[in-house]
């Protein structure tokens, strides 16, 4: 079987990152999977039972002093040897800020096709085929790739599944990186994780709220109700403009898309932008004070009433419930 | 300082947008087409700059159909000096990788200081062509910025992670994007409007660019081949809040096995 190569991101303080397990479970589906990382020289060897059990047949580790200064460039290079390298397939990364990066350099480099925000893959008869969820989910897309290597992003969250352990071969080389073409890292402001909380993406369940909370402070509801279900917290754009959560929690059209089992719209109008990122939902419950809001055409279950209200009594009979 | 700011024409997020069944290209013909409000962000990066430092020169440019123009016109009016509009048969049915192979023959020989773009379209959702053109250009790129900072020799700023964010910075010239933590964009006023009129905004073939479409056409380029819509959500029972809808949720939730 071909080689498919899986770019790895690795997290400021060493760890893998949460996307690498749905990207070998894809590549796996395709060929043999190759996990590619680009760590600090000697670091690698640490990664290699984590990735086995991930599914990875083989690891390609390319060094670098410039890993954690350069931003970018030296997984570039690593993901570049590996492509040379290994005449891969394809190559599959995440949709990330990061992977996103990479995928583009390495696409012009290689003169490949590239492929975003795919949401599953095959294989047909050797033809890499790629799905997407275009327009909020609005519409199911297939693509593929007419020439060249292709290489694809894959929306965080999208594919749950996981491959089969395996004993990798590791091959490790030596990167030049080349600075003069390279963005500089100054510094990592990585927030501590403190929160037992889902993460977002790929949660079974949401809680998010909007503007109609008020403030950072009244926001709590949210998180209170999430934690009651057991849930991630999202937001509107309108609730991270106001500083009641961080950006990463965006919910929509420019934030994070979600697909889960329950979604929770707390003091949220459902602007068509916000709608754009959580209509795929199974379930979807909202709250609102105004019976006109537009969230309530999407809503399975809707209450029209006031969140400070309605929230607390539901609080209250989820914990009934659970005692 | 010369900054070229890249413009992507896209159908209005406020109206339902559809995709060509046959082709699953974009229907560009229902719905208004408008400037993505992200490019609007990262030419008020440029405009910012402009207004505290005399003598730069901003330029947006834009590859796309004959209606891109408004987008154009519309970037001028919020004080662009010049615009470029790159529009030809061959591109229709391009792909990211052609887009940005496109747009990095029109800004190779422009002598430009800066490129800024936004981090991603609202419609392709894509945010790899300005790396792309990056690549091209051999030039350092730094992404999804949501704040930037310019100077006579570098660009710096926080840059959007994937948990929290980084500060990092880049020699000039280099190519940056912009998200939407970034720069809100101003309005276009009456003066603005009017003065618009009189900016050049230059059409430009393959040709003119030195691009061979046969060239392009041997690059990998993804394509669609199916487009299928999903049935529309419904909406579902209704209720007015008369002093116990919370427990009525807690029932409903129950009902279907979520709590
Ligand atoms: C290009 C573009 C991209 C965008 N991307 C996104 C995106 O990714 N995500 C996103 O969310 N938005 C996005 N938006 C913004 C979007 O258009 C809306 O402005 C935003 O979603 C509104 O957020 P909201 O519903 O919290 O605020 P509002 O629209 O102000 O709604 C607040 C709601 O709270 C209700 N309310 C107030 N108090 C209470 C109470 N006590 N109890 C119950 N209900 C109460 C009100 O009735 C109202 O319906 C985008 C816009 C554009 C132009």
């Amino acid at each position: 079987m071909s080689n498919v190569l899986v770019f790895i991101e690795i997290s400021s303080t060493g760890k893998i990152s949460n996307t690498a397990p749905a990207l070998l479970a894809a590549a796996a589906k395709l060929g043999t999977p190759v996990a590619v990382v680009a760590t600090a020289p000697g670091a690698g060897a640490g990664l290699t039972d984590e990735l086995g059990a991930l599914g990875a047949a083989r690891i390609y580790v390319g060094e670098s002093d410039a890993v954690g200064t350069l931003l970018v460039s030296p997984q570039l290079e690593a993901l570049s040897a590996a492509a040379a390298a290994l005449e891969p397939a394809a190559v599959l990364v995440s949709n990330s800020v990061d992977g996103r990066e990479v995928a583009a350099r390495l696409a012009v480099r290689t003169r490949g096709g590239l492929i975003a925000d795919a949401v599953d893959v095959r294989s047909d008869d050797g033809k890499i085929i790629a799905t997407h969820s275009a327009f909020g989910g609005a519409y199911t897309v297939e693509s593929t790739v007419e020439a060249g290597l292709p290489i694809l992003t894959i929306r965080q969250g999208a594919i749950e599944d996981q491959a089969s352990p395996a004993a990798p071969e590791v091959t490790t080389v030596s990167l030049a990186v080349d600075a003069h073409n390279s963005a500089v890292i100054d510094e990592v402001n990585d927030p501590v994780v403190d929160s037992e909380r889902p993460e977002l993406r790929g949660a079974a369940k949401v809680v998010s709220g909007g503007r109609g909370l008020g403030s950072k402070e009244k926001f709590v509801l949210v998180e209170q109700l999430a934690d009651a279900l057991g849930a991630a917290v999202g937001a509107s754009r309108a609730a991270v403009d106001a500083g009641y959560v961080p950006q990463t929690s965006q919910v929509g059209q420019t934030g994070v898309t979600v697909s889960p089992q329950l979604y929770v719209a707390l003091g949220i109008s459902g602007a068509i932008q916000h709608r754009a990122g959580m209509q795929t939902a199974k379930t979807i419950v909202a709250i609102n004070k105004d019976a006109d809001a537009p969230i309530f055409d999407v809503a399975d279950f809707g209450i029209v009433g006031d969140v400070f209200t309605v929230v607390p009594q539901l609080i209250d009979a989820i914990e009934a419930r659970a005692n | 300082m010369k900054i070229v700011v890249l413009v992507k024409q896209v159908p209005d997020t406020e109206w339902e947008r559809k995709l060509e069944p046959a082709t699953g290209l974009l229907d560009r013909l229902t719905g208004e087409n408008v400037a993505d409000e992200i490019n609007e962000r990262a030419l008020e990066v440029a405009l910012r700059y402009k207004d505290s430092h005399k003598g730069t020169e901003v330029v947006v440019l834009s590859m796309g159909p004959a209606s891109t123009t408004k987008a154009l016109r519309k970037a001028l009016s919020m004080g662009a000096d010049s615009a470029v509009h790159i529009l030809d048969d061959a591109l229709a049915g391009a792909d990211v990788g052609w887009t940005a192979e496109v747009l990095a023959a029109a800004l190779k020989d422009s002598s430009f200081d800066l490129v800024i773009a936004g981090n991603e379209s609202t419609d392709g959702r894509g945010g790899v062509v300005p790396a792309m053109v990056a690549e091209h250009l051999g030039l350092p790129f730094l992404g999804s910025l949501n704040s930037a900072e310019i100077s006579e020799q570098s660009v710096s700023g926080e840059r959007r992670g994937e948990v929290g964010t980084l500060t990092a910075h880049a020699s000039l010239p280099a190519v940056v994007s912009v998200t939407e933590r970034s720069a809100e964009a101003r309005f276009a006023n009456f003066k603005g409007i009017m003065m618009a009129k009189r900016k050049p905004l230059a059409t430009v073939s393959l040709r003119d660019l030195g691009v061979d479409p046969a060239a392009l056409a041997g690059t990998g380029r993804s394509v669609v081949m199916t487009a299928s819509q999903r049935p529309a959500r419904t909406a579902g029972k209704k209720i007015i809040d008369e002093g116990n809808a919370g427990i009525e949720l807690a029932e409903f939730l129950v009902a279907g096995r979520l709590i």
